[in-house]
C-alpha cells in the first residue's frame, strides 16, 4: 500500500485562508479571533501589534520589512517567524543603556546607537524561533515584507487595536 | 484495590465511586446523595486517551471532561472527580455526586487504573492511526509509552542545560503528515563568547517530530508566560474546561473547536481555526477540538500561581479582552 502523502498548510502573507468564530449563544469578541497574516499586511514595518494578551503578558504580531529599530527589554523575549527571511543582530549593552528598571515589563526602543559588544546575527525562516536575550539590543532585517510572533510582555511599544483585528459579528 | 476480573482486568474504587472495564467499555459507577444507585458507560479508549491526558498533565489546569459526564477539577493541592456535577441536566435532576480527594490520592488511583486497562499494543498518547486496539481482554501492559514525562523548557529549548532538540537519535522521527515540514535550523552566527545567547531552533521542525498529540510542551518561557505547542490529530480526548483564559495560535492546518458552558455544557460557539489563526477561550467555557490532519497548535498559557484565585475574585476578567 501506498503511504499518504500529506500536505502541510502554512499560512504567508501572499497567501493565506482565515477561518473564524460560528456564535450559538455567546459574544464573538470574547474569542478575540484574528490572523496574524491580515494583522501584518495592515501594520507599518515593526508595530509591535497586541493580538494575545493574558494580564501581562502578550504576544505581539509585527509586520519585518526593511531595518526595525533597535529594541531592548529587562526580560527575555522570543521571536517566532511565520514567513519570510529575517536576520536578527545583538548587541550587548553596556549598563548606560540597559532597561533602567529591572521589573519593567516590555520593549524599548534603544536610545542612540546601541553600544557594547556585538554579540553576532541569527538569521531565520519560517518556523524558526529566537531568543531575544535580557538586557542586549536587537535589530531586525529583512529584505522581503515577513511576519513575526513576540512572546513578551505588554509595554510601552504594544499596539492595541482589538475592534481593528478581531472578528466582531 | 480488587482482584482481576473476568476480562483480566481490575476493578478500582475511590472515594464513592467504582470503575470497571470490559473489552469495550469502562463503566463508572457511583451513588447519589439520595442513595440512587447511578452508572456511566464510555468506550474504553475514548476513556483511557482521557485518562492518559489528566495523569500526564497533572489534572491540568481547571476541568479535564472526560465526556459531558465524568471527570476532575484541579484545586492545585486536591481535585474534584464528579459525575454529572457539570452536566445540566443531570445536575438539575439531581442525579450527580462530586467528591473531592488529596491530589497524592487520586493521582495513585488514576496511574495505577491507567496501567492495568492499558494493553501492550495501545498508546493512549498516539493519534487513532499510529496504535493498536484498546479493545479485548487483558493483553500485556505499555508502561513505557504511558509515563513519558511532559518536555518542558526551562527557558528555551536547545539551550546549554536546557530541553534537547528532538532527533532520529533521540527516538523521535519526524512524523508521516509533516514529513514536507523542512527541517533545517536556523543559520547561527554568534561571536566567540555569546554561543549560549545567540540561539534559535526550528519550532515546526521539532513539533514535526512530536510522537505524541494533544499534549503540549513548554518550548519557551518569559516569566509565566509559556509557549505551549503540540501537534493535534483527531479529537481532543477531553472537553478542557478553563479555570482561565487560554490562547490558542493555530500555526499549520486546521482544528475545529466546539465551545459551551463550562458549568452546564450549553453550547456557545463553534470556532474554526486556519494557519495563523489567533482565538482564545474564554475563562467561562469548556472546549474540545477536532484536528482533520495532524496540525501545529501553539497553546499561549498565563501559568501565574496566583491567576486562578484572582478570577475567582473577579480580580482578573473570564473575557480575554474588551473592545
Amino acid at each position: 500500500m501506498t503511504a499518504v502523502a500529506y500536505q502541510t498548510k502554512f499560512g504567508s502573507l501572499d497567501r493565506y485562508e482565515k477561518g473564524g468564530v460560528q456564535a450559538i449563544s455567546d459574544d464573538v469578541k470574547n474569542y478575540a479571533f484574528s490572523n496574524c497574516f491580515e494583522i501584518a499586511s495592515r501594520s507599518q514595518p515593526y508595530e509591535r501589534v497586541v493580538f494575545g494578551q493574558n494580564q501581562i503578558y502578550v504576544l505581539e504580531c509585527m509586520r519585518a520589512e526593511g531595518q526595525s529599530p533597535w529594541f531592548t527589554c529587562a526580560h527575555d523575549e522570543f521571536a517566532l517567524v511565520m514567513d519570510g527571511d529575517i536576520e536578527i543582530h545583538l548587541v550587548k549593552l553596556g549598563a548606560a543603556q540597559t532597561v533602567p528598571d529591572a521589573e519593567k515589563n516590555g520593549a524599548i526602543l534603544v536610545e542612540g546607537a546601541p553600544q557594547g559588544a556585538r554579540m553576532g546575527w541569527m538569521r531565520l525562516r519560517r518556523g524558526h524561533q529566537a531568543l531575544l536575550p535580557k538586557n542586549t539590543a536587537y535589530q531586525f532585517r529583512s529584505a522581503q515584507p515577513g511576519v513575526v510572533i513576540l512572546q513578551t510582555c505588554k509595554g510601552d511599544l504594544s499596539v492595541e487595536r482589538w475592534a481593528q483585528i478581531c472578528q466582531t459579528a | 484495590m480488587s482482584t482481576a476480573n473476568e476480562h483480566g482486568y481490575q476493578t478500582f474504587k475511590l472515594g464513592s465511586f467504582t470503575f470497571r472495564r470490559d473489552e469495550y467499555f469502562a463503566h463508572i459507577g457511583w451513588t447519589t446523595r439520595a442513595g440512587k444507585p447511578m452508572s456511566h458507560t464510555m468506550d474504553a479508549g475514548n476513556f483511557l486517551r482521557a485518562l492518559m491526558r489528566d495523569v500526564a498533565w497533572g489534572f491540568f489546569y481547571g476541568w479535564v471532561n472526560f465526556d459531558n459526564v465524568v471527570g476532575t477539577v484541579n484545586h492545585y493541592e486536591s481535585v474534584d472527580l464528579y459525575a454529572g456535577a457539570y452536566n445540566g441536566t443531570m445536575k438539575e435532576a439531581g442525579v450527580d455526586l462530586l467528591e473531592n480527594f488529596p491530589t497524592a490520592e487520586i493521582r495513585a488511583t488514576f496511574e495505577a487504573m491507567l496501567d492495568d486497562w492499558t494493553n501492550a499494543v495501545f498508546d493512549p498518547f498516539a493519534a487513532p492511526q499510529e496504535t493498536g486496539t484498546p479493545y479485548g481482554r487483558k493483553n500485556g501492559s505499555n508502561t513505557a509509552k504511558i509515563t513519558r514525562a511532559r518536555e518542558l523548557a526551562k527557558r528555551c529549548v536547545g539551550l546549554k542545560d536546557d530541553l534537547a532538540l528532538r532527533t532520529d537519535e533521540r527516538g523521535a522521527p519526524v512524523n508521516r503528515a509533516f514529513a514536507d515540514v523542512p527541517q533545517e535550523q536556523p543559520e547561527l552566527h554568534p561571536e566567540p563568547g555569546f554561543e549560549n545567547e545567540v540561539h534559535a531552533f526550528n519550532l515546526f521542525g521539532f513539533l514535526s517530530r512530536s510522537q505524541v498529540t494533544w499534549n503540549p510542551s513548554f518550548t519557551s518561557v518569559v516569566k509565566h508566560s509559556y509557549m505551549c505547542p503540540t501537534t493535534e490529530e483527531h479529537i481532543l480526548p477531553i472537553i478542557h474546561g478553563n479555570d482561565r483564559v487560554e490562547w490558542f495560535f493555530q500555526m499549520t492546518d486546521e482544528i475545529h473547536w466546539d465551545c459551551g458552558d463550562k458549568n452546564t455544557g450549553k453550547p456557545l460557539a463553534r470556532v474554526i481555526m486556519k494557519a495563523g489563526d489567533m482565538a482564545a477561550m474564554p475563562a467561562y467555557c469548556r472546549h474540545q477540538g477536532y484536528s482533520p490532519k495532524r496540525s501545529m497548535l501553539l497553546v499561549w498559557e498565563n501559568g501565574s500561581p496566583s491567576l486562578v484565585y484572582e478570577i475567582q475574585r473577579g480580580e482578573s476578567p473570564e473575557v480575554p479582552v474588551q473592545f
